[in-house]
């Protein structure tokens, strides 16, 4: 798959300012439809990067369909941002290629990096410049004709919430304005894919949604491909349709929750129940209740008045059985039951498992 | 799914999103290279920079003042000497004595000398590490423009203020020249001037070169501030010691005439590495006809020549030939700073 479609990007190697010729990516959009799936706007194969002894990104396998968003999780030093660099051909891979939009980026950067939108880590504009002025700097960079790019500016900064401070200097920017200003900066071409390196670091939570939900309206509206990294859990789990946990390197899982959640999770499943008690032996008499539950493994009374019960389930998959079970038993038995819910699994204990499981792993290559 | 062509199955939301499946036809149609969209940005930078102002206030001051000085003196020369070709030259490269308090004054010349490297490491200095510290970097190497572009376009934007700010400080002496004394340029003195212009240009391009050199090599801009100005003032204060006194080690002055007479070439030789040395030498030349020669003789018989030659008015082409040497000189330094920079910032990495 990947033989053919290099071909064409072969053939103008080096410094091409003209691309003349056939179009490549109109070429490659031909050659898609006999195949049953459209092609990923990133794909990877075997991407490595290594500086001297330090392996940085290893042998990385990574797919990004058009309208998803994929979450890179990672500590820092994982390799996210030198993955990232290699899909804008900032860096060259040491082995391996990638595959941003068709093109290599190492091969030809420009045509990549002008359609792939980016948001690095720690942004930053020119502080005696206006906002609107930095963006105008971008759009001239992308050879955006002037009457086009004022028209793209403002509707970029509507998206992010910056109108009303455009004609500001950006140094009278908060770090949360800047990083919605970096969001505008990466719209500002129309990007066809868009990579975010910690997009939402400094923004307040109020703003996370509104980011979170701008990237959701881009994905489904224009279907762009959005690769993001974040080390925040909570915000990946819930914007991602997708997961990548990266770790010294390596990819050691990705799929959507659920699939990281059967891959790494214990196979337990917590469901949250709201009981009205009025005595330490009501409380009793619900712990006896839910305990006789088959397929309950445990069963934690709240530490606090108000707040729920938690229920541990095992295997995962008996999570529905039970929580039925919970509303037959509290109408049999005359519990006050107010309400049942299961918790969605949590990313933080699937990626902590699966960075153990891939130290450990390595730790037994190693010896 | 029909994600693969986003364009064709939305509703059009803003025009170019139409010919966004083709994406070179735009890029096609504009033929802007990207260095010169980041020269732009840079010299409207700098021209609006607080640098800019006050370098163009201590320039212009040292233009204003010799020259407020040299009109008297100008005017007294004037009226005796009636044959002296040189006399729109003597604007530049005269140093007058202040009448009242007997003070020499350093001609333009020698201001310029002093103040251009200056002129050249502050328009430079931060040109890469400032982008760098200010997070800018990694976004501006994401546009669609290769990584030489940026500093191709910053090294293009320092010359064109650096010459922008010389043509506006010699048109000003000159007009006053004009206007003020009433001496009129020969068209040899024209051409003089202009040659004049590109030889400063060339000493203050190497000045910029490295200043770019500093901004590549250092993280902060405070640092290759420093190193950058501290090397000035070195170079401009002791940089005569400092080649006389290497010139004196590698090749002292003794045994017979001829052997002196090469060491003392030599000498001259080493002390042409300090590049204000080369702009001086230059700029007698070119700014003063009578100047013959600006290497000394190797040999006993150069000297022999040189004292029996009848003192005359060099041509223009007679000068020009005297200094070629050193404006080639002067061009390779500022090429050798800049290749420097230039691979060292294509083979650095883009994060901070």
């Amino acid at each position: 798959m990947t033989a053919p479609s290099t071909r064409p990007t072969r053939k103008k190697i080096g410094r091409a300012r003209s691309a003349a010729g056939p179009d490549p990516t109109a070429t490659s959009h031909r050659r898609v439809e006999g195949e049953d799936r459209p092609r990923a706007p990133i794909r990877t194969r075997g991407l490595t990067k290594t500086y001297g002894d330090l392996v940085a990104v290893d042998h990385l396998d990574l797919e990004v369909q058009a309208g998803e968003i994929f979450g890179l999780l990672g500590q820092n030093g994982a390799g996210k941002t030198t993955t990232i660099l290699m899909l804008l051909g900032l860096t060259e891979p040491t082995e391996g290629q990638a595959r941003v939009v068709g093109l290599d980026p190492a091969r030809r950067p420009l045509e990549v990096k002008r359609r792939v939108g980016y948001l690095p880590d720690a942004v930053g504009f020119y502080s005696d410049m206006t906002g609107r002025d930095n963006l105008r700097y971008t759009a001239r960079l992308n050879r955006i004709p002037r009457d086009e790019a004022e028209d793209a500016i403002d509707e970029a900064l509507e998206q992010v919430g910056l109108s009303h401070r455009a004609d500001d200097r950006t140094e009278e920017y908060s770090r949360g304005m800047l990083q919605r200003l970096g969001i505008a900066d990466a719209l500002i071409k129309d990007p066809d894919v868009l990579i975010l390196d910690e997009p939402t670091t400094a923004i307040d939570p109020l703003g996370v949604t509104e980011i979170l939900d701008l990237l959701r309206a881009l994905v489904s509206d224009r279907k762009m491909a959005i690769l993001l990294s974040s080390h925040l859990l909570n915000q990946v789990q819930h914007v991602c349709d997708r997961i990548g946990i990266f770790a010294a390197g390596k990819l050691i899982g990705q799929g959507s929750m659920g699939d990281l959640a059967s891959r790494f999770g214990e196979d337990v499943a917590r469901i949250e129940a709201d009981v009205e008690t009025d005595s330490d032996s009501g409380a009793a008499r619900v712990r006896e209740v839910f305990a006789a539950i088959p397929g309950v493994t445990s069963v934690a009374a709240p530490r606090r008045a108000g707040e729920p019960w938690s229920v541990t389930v095992k295997p995962a998959g008996d999570s529905t059985r039970v929580r039925r079970a919970i509303l037959a038993a509290a109408s049999s038995t005359g519990l006050d039951l107010t309400s049942v819910r299961e918790l969605p699994p949590s990313l933080e204990d699937i990626y902590r498992r699966a960075v153990e499981r891939a130290a450990h792993g390595h730790a037994r290559d190693v010896r | 799914m029909t994600s693969e062509t986003p364009a064709i199955e939305q509703p059009v939301q803003r025009p170019r999103r139409r010919d966004e499946a083709i994406p070179s036809r735009r890029e096609r149609s504009v033929p802007r290279a990207g260095w010169m969209v980041v020269s732009g940005k840079e010299f409207a930078d700098q021209l609006r920079s607080a640098r800019f102002v006050v370098l163009l206030f201590v320039l212009g001051i040292a233009a204003v003042i010799p020259m407020y000085f040299t009109a008297d003196a100008i005017r007294t020369a004037a009226s005796n000497i009636t044959d002296r070709s040189s006399l729109f030259l003597s604007l530049f490269a005269f140093a007058p004595t202040a009448a009242s308090t007997g003070i020499q004054i350093p001609a333009a010349v020698d201001f310029v000398r002093l103040v251009g490297p200056l002129l050249g490491v502050a328009f430079a200095f931060d040109a890469i590490n400032g982008e760098r510290s200010g997070g800018t970097l990694p976004r501006l190497m994401s546009q669609p423009i290769y990584r030489d572009d940026v500093i191709n376009g910053k090294f293009a934007a320092a010359l064109s203020v650096i010459g922008l700010v010389l043509v506006l400080i010699v048109c000003v002496i000159a007009a006053f020249g004009i206007i003020r004394l009433g001496i009129a340029p020969t068209a040899e003195e024209i051409l003089r001037l202009a040659v004049w212009v590109v030889v400063t240009f060339l000493y203050i391009s190497i000045w910029v070169a490295f200043g770019l050199l500093l901004s590549v090599l250092t993280r902060s801009a405070a640092t290759s501030a420093l190193i950058g100005f501290g090397l000035w003032v070195v170079v401009t204060i002791f940089g005569g010691f400092i080649t006389g006194f290497v010139g004196g080690l590698v090749a002292p002055i003794s045994g017979t005439l001829d052997q002196q007479a090469a060491a003392n070439a030599l000498q001259q030789t080493i002390t042409r590495l300090n590049p204000s040395t080369l702009y001086f030498e230059a700029t007698s030349a070119l700014l003063n006809p009578q100047v013959a020669a600006v290497s000394n003789p190797s040999t006993i018989g150069g000297y022999q020549q040189a004292f029996q030659r009848v003192p005359s008015l060099q041509s223009f082409e007679q000068s020009l030939l005297l200094v070629w040497p050193h404006m080639v000189t002067m061009l390779a330094i500022t090429a050798l700073f800049f290749a420097i920079a230039y691979i060292r910032f294509m083979r650095q990495e883009v994060r901070a």
